[in-house]
């Protein structure tokens, strides 16, 4: 990464981008910034605007309100300046069915005013090479499957050699073994010092390939830094399991740590691992504490020593750093609510 | 995959090449453009390898051969005014199977595979997802439109043409060829005569571009293809009653198929061209007027198919 971030240029900006299709807004004020040669994670839900942020900033679509510029230059208005060194990956892969997966390529590269006829043979077998396609380069995209299309989508985006990559759901449809190489392959892009904005709804992808990430929740960014700076926020908790939930309590109060139960019979089934053990009621029963670990708190070792010198029967103890799941959580809310 | 195959030129550290195949694309920050002709060739090329665009030429090719066949199977001659114009000419003469073979598909059969066309042009695009692709290459929208227009226009001249040949074909395979004579009484020879049958499929061809113009604003409207090709085909198919409605004698010289049939004057001898004239003002306005259409809808459309 370091030959890629020589300047503190950015290879994507918006400024308060909107999208409005009707009454409804999409993108409500999005302030991207994307530096040059990061790998930048665009995360949120289903329905959380980021398809529709990429179609504006790609000029697909036309910003209700706000400004965006794409490798320095205003987009869509230097259009045809900036797309030919940027490939795109948009909503899933598109082709010709009836086509081969090479004359696809081929076709669309004949979109490009600035892509050389001369050199789009050996330029599309590159491509279909570089993401293990070439035994499957004559035939029908028909009859891929639709990890093929996915590959065959991405050797599209690989075309010409790109200054940003803008990949929408990259591992779609793809088995953990395809994940793997696409993940290396994004590595090994970003290596080259090309910038990679890789928008997911799988957070574990994310953290696996960026540097650094946004989240959008409800059409509006709620989040953006480096993944370090993202983590930073949260807090880390110290978590106890034990069946003197009350000694523990107060013993975590003396230390000025205000401990939460956890427990099975005040949270959902199967949140934690204490609903495993015994009944509510049951003396013996385990119960979980968790307790946000401040800075300058108590020293884990030290929070130990004093919940067993005050008998507290101490049967799991640990100290869990704040996960971006949790931030990711916290930040776009849980479970399936699409945003209406 | 193997990550060292190909370079890139990075935000602001230049690689040097190294593939030998890439030089060509890295020779200068930007590649030396290609000629402007690759998405032209290319849009020809998806074109006529669909399996549908054979199937719509083999379906034009066999109308005259279905003409030819029937004439010659017939035991009685054709009486003169009775079917298609020409009809009583085939037996005789072979080179007016082509002639009767365009007066038969001009109404509906013609209008049917240029409504397919032109109606998929940019819906067909934006059904298969691949208009958004084409259009973050970037094609350039006004370019994918002008391309997407003379892709049609090239079928419409592949139809009548695929319609001419036939018929000049199973002619002369079931019929005597001999001089023809003309409208006005004229003989002219076999050469001149096989002339005047292209002329008439450029006339023909020219007639639909008006159609073709009318299918590709369709196209922008929707990301169904078959709901423009439809409205096309619809669209052509209302033309041709109303101009058969002598109450609406005042709308007929502005309707895009009024002259569709009016290309006798090219069988008189001296070539009579004002028809043909009438015609193709008729039909520029309209590729004018539909062309500014789909530029005005397609060029401010927000892509989200």
């Amino acid at each position: 990464m370091t030959a890629a971030t020589p300047s503190v240029e950015l290879a994507i900006e918006t400024r308060g981008l909107t999208k409005r299709f009707g009454h409804q807004t999409a993108v409500d004020g999005v302030d991207l910034a994307v530096p040059r040669g990061a790998v930048f994670g665009f995360l949120g839900p289903n329905g959380s605007g980021k398809t529709t942020s990429i179609r504006m900033l790609l000029g697909l679509a036309t910003a209700t309100s706000g400004d965006i510029a794409v490798l320095g230059q205003e987009m869509p208005g230097r259009l045809r300046d900036v797309l030919p060194r940027v490939g795109a990956l948009v909503e899933g892969p598109a082709f010709y069915p009836f086509l081969s997966g090479a004359a696809n390529l081929r076709r669309l590269d004949t979109a490009d005013p600035g892509a050389s006829s001369a050199t789009r043979s050996a330029r599309v077998h590159l491509a279909l090479e570089r993401v293990g396609l070439t035994h499957a380069a004559g035939k029908k995209v028909r009859a891929y499957s639709l990890g093929m299309k996915q590959r065959l989508g991405i050797a599209n985006a690989l075309l010409v050699p790109r200054e940003l990559l803008v990949l929408d759901e990259p591992t779609n449809g793809l088995d953990p073994q395809g994940t793997r190489e696409v993940r290396s392959l994004v590595r090994s892009l970003a290596a080259e010092g090309t910038t990679v904005f890789v928008s997911s709804h799988l957070l574990a992808e994310v953290e696996q390939m960026c540097t650094h990430a946004a989240v959008m929740s409800a059409g509006s960014l709620v989040a953006q830094g480096t993944l370090d700076e993202l983590r930073r926020v949260g807090e880390a908790h110290v978590r106890v399991r034990t069946p003197d939930v009350a000694d523990a309590r107060r013993v975590l109060a003396g230390l000025g740590l205000v401990a939460d139960s956890v427990d099975a019979g005040r949270v959902g089934a199967g949140r934690t691992d204490a609903d495993r053990f015994g009944v509510p009621g049951d003396r013996n029963a385990d119960g979980l504490l968790s307790a946000p670990l401040a800075d300058g708190a108590a020293a884990p070792e030290t929070i130990v020593a004093a919940l067993v010198a005050d008998g507290v029967r101490v049967r799991g103890f640990s100290v869990v750093g704040a996960s971006l799941e949790e931030r990711f959580v916290a930040l776009t809310g849980e479970g399936f609510d699409v945003v209406q | 995959m193997s990550s060292d195959t190909r370079p890139t030129d990075a935000a602001a550290s230049v690689t040097p090449v190294t593939g030998p195949q890439m030089t060509g694309a890295q020779a200068a920050d930007r590649p030396r453009p290609s000629s402007g002709w690759a998405l032209m060739v290319s849009e020809l090329t998806v074109l006529f390898r669909r399996r549908r665009t054979w199937a719509m030429l083999l379906a034009l090719a066999a109308v005259p051969v279905l003409i030819a066949v029937a004439v010659r199977l017939a035991s009685s001659p054709v009486a003169p005014g009775r079917g298609p114009p020409f009809l009583d000419r085939v037996a005789q003469n072979g080179l007016f199977v082509a002639i009767t073979a365009m007066v038969v598909c001009i109404p509906l059969f013609l209008p049917l595979t240029i409504g397919v066309v032109a109606g998929d042009t940019i819906a067909g695009e934006a059904g298969l997802g691949t208009l958004r692709y084409l259009l973050v290459a970037p094609a350039g929208r006004v370019r994918l439109l002008i391309v997407k227009y003379a892709g049609a226009a090239v079928f419409c001249l592949a139809a009548t043409l695929t319609v001419a040949v036939s018929g000049a074909a199973i002619g002369a395979a079931l019929f005597p060829i001999g001089p023809v004579t003309l409208l006005s009484g004229d003989t002219i020879g076999v050469g001149e005569s096989v002339l005047r049958s292209l002329l008439i499929a450029g006339y023909v061809t020219v007639s639909m571009l008006g159609l073709s113009a009318i299918g590709l604003f369709i196209s922008t409207l929707t990301e169904v293809p078959v709901g423009a090709m439809a409205a096309t085909i619809v669209v052509s198919v209302v033309a041709q009653v109303l101009d058969a409605l002598p109450q609406l004698d005042w709308l007929h010289p502005w309707l895009f198929s009024h002259y569709w049939l009016d290309f006798a004057d090219l069988l008189r001898q001296p070539l009579e061209w004002t028809s043909f004239g009438n015609n193709a003002l008729l039909q520029g306005g309209y590729l004018l007027v539909f062309g500014a259409l789909a530029y005005g809808r397609f060029v401010t459309k927000d892509i989200l198919s």
